[in-house]
């Protein structure tokens, strides 16, 4: 399950995720006949088909790493997240969409960002981790995945 | 219609504190006209393009005000071989006879920041520290490694090679050999590509001079004919930069190159395309520059532009191939790795040492065995690659 600070939070951008309650990433499956490509973020045309008949659903909270690697220094801007910087795991994790009809692989930070704890194939769990806080003092979160094993 | 390189120019690549992108493109064009013998004036039309350091087109009011049509490209790191590519069918088409492809540019240190909207991207992107060349470099290897079985070692001897062959190239950034130690040693930037296996953002310009094939000989006693150039961009299922989801079916890259069923990415793309137009395969190649922007990357595309299986990577670096003597020499001035990458030149920068081999006039680094057949390769995000083929 995942557990959220009890100050007030907000996602770093609209449309991600399901939000506040039971927080799920949102993709996108297309409906056209023989497709059924999955994106993420959801979109309104599909990049494989053309077609543009796209229905928006929630993404599985499980998945396996694909590949990944540790950001090891402090990006520039537009890069927005509260110092001191601490090297941070990225990769891409495979979900399925919810409803077991799509897949897609979802690029996200990583909690873990020690080299001997990540391997491809392992499993993920999403999560939610602080970034900033913004002007109205809400702490501004993003998607993340931690092992799960 | 044959299309010919008569005249090559470059400024060296680098840092130059105090002369600006334009003024270093400037010096590469009047270098290529000189090669060539001619003068501004004679130059039909041009194509041009920088990421960071301004138009091309205002080169005019340096190089001349002679009222050419003169086009600014704008593709990523394929750039130049995109400028390329519409000089070599602006020359085609028979609209014009001679036309010049120039590219430069001027980066701060440090690694590119770009921009999500730019992209098309959500500014979320960039926010939560995803927007970066460098991680994407990263987690392509990674993947390949697993799947191909390419070792670490492997990746420090391609910056040994590339450094290595920069010390014997007058006009590269990165002049001092490393030790496959040193360069395995210095700091993780984005596992498993240390600091000294990526190339940084630099300085530089370079400048083409084009003609039609049958009128090379005018301008040169040596010509290189571009027997093709091709330009392609990403199909679904491909592994690019810059990407919030991928397939979970590769058409290329890591987990399945080529297959199932999948045309392949823009590389594989791109240089199939070049070879068929050309005529020749991979095998009839002497000299090949491959975009490198990491040691992984020349690893990788020497097997996307068919030059090699995946997998057969490992034991043809071990065994020399890919070094200036050896059966399959890649990157001969030293790469993106030893030269660094101003955008608008880099791409263009492989021509011009492709057209320095085939002259045999590559000094330290030439080719030996009277090279004839040179390949070229550049990539770009969100997934564009450029490939050339040139012959003698």
């Amino acid at each position: 399950m995942t557990t959220l600070p009890k100050d007030k939070t907000v996602p770093v951008a609209e449309g991600l995720v399901t939000w506040p309650d039971r927080p799920r990433l949102i993709g996108s499956t297309c409906a056209a006949a023989g497709c059924g490509t999955t994106t993420f973020p959801a979109q309104q045309s599909c990049p494989r088909c053309t077609g543009t008949d796209l229905r928006e659903v929630p993404l599985a909270e499980t998945g396996r790493l694909w590949t990944w690697t540790i950001q090891a220094f402090e990006p520039k801007p537009p890069y927005a997240a509260d110092g001191p910087f601490t090297p941070y795991g990225v990769g891409y994790v495979e979900l399925a969409t919810e409803d077991g009809n799509g897949a897609v692989l979802v690029e996200s930070r990583l909690t873990e960002a020690d080299p001997g704890r990540l391997e491809i194939g392992a499993l993920m769990r999403l999560t939610f981790i602080p970034l900033r806080r913004d002007a109205s003092g809400a702490t501004v979160m993003t998607f993340a995945f931690e092992p799960a094993e | 219609m044959n299309v010919a390189i008569v005249g090559i120019g470059i400024h060296p690549f680098g840092r130059h504190p105090g002369v600006s992108g334009l003024a270093q493109g400037a010096y590469a064009a009047r270098q290529a006209l000189a090669d060539a013998g001619i003068g501004w004036a004679d130059v039909e039309c041009a194509f041009g393009g920088s990421m960071a350091a301004g138009n091309a087109d205002t080169l005019v009011s340096d190089l001349g005000l002679t009222g050419l049509p003169f086009v600014n490209v704008r593709n990523g790191c394929a750039t130049g071989g995109s400028a390329l590519a519409m000089a070599d069918r602006a020359i085609r088409s028979g609209d014009h006879d001679v036309v010049l492809a120039v590219g430069f540019d001027k980066h701060p240190p440090g690694a590119f920041n770009a921009d999500p909207e730019d992209s098309g991207l959500g500014r979320w992107y960039g926010e939560t520290g995803l927007m970066l060349t460098t991680q994407f470099f990263g987690m392509k290897i990674q993947r390949y490694m697993h799947d191909y079985g390419i070792s670490a070692a492997a990746l420090a001897k391609v910056a040994a090679k590339a450094f290595r062959n920069g010390a014997r190239n007058p006009h590269a950034w990165r002049r001092q050999a490393l030790t496959e130690e040193e360069i395995a040693g210095s700091p993780m930037i984005s596992h498993p590509l240390t600091k000294f296996m990526f190339c940084s953002p630099g300085e530089g310009g370079v400048a083409l001079l084009l003609c039609r094939g049958d009128r090379a000989r005018r301008f040169t006693s040596r010509p290189v004919y571009l027997s093709a150039v091709s330009l392609k961009t990403r199909r679904f299922g491909s592994f690019e930069v810059f990407s919030p989801w991928l397939a979970p079916r590769r058409a290329d890259g890591p987990g399945g190159p080529g297959g199932p069923g999948g045309p392949g990415g823009p590389t594989a793309e791109a240089a199939r395309a070049a070879f068929e137009t050309a005529g020749l395969g991979p095998k009839d190649v002497d000299v090949r520059q491959l975009q490198d922007t990491e040691s992984g990357a020349e690893i990788m595309h020497m097997a996307e532009t068919g030059f090699c299986k995946d997998g057969e990577q490992e034991a043809l670096i071990r065994a020399g191939a890919t070094e200036i003597g050896g059966t399959m020499p890649v990157n001969t001035d030293g790469g993106c790795l030893a030269n660094g990458e101003p955008i608008g030149a880099s791409g263009l920068r492989q021509v011009y040492e492709s057209v320095l081999q085939l002259r045999g006039a590559a000094g330290d680094r030439q080719v030996p065995g009277g090279p004839r057949v040179a390949f070229t390769h550049v990539y770009g995000a969100p997934g564009i690659s450029s490939c050339a083929v040139l012959t003698r």
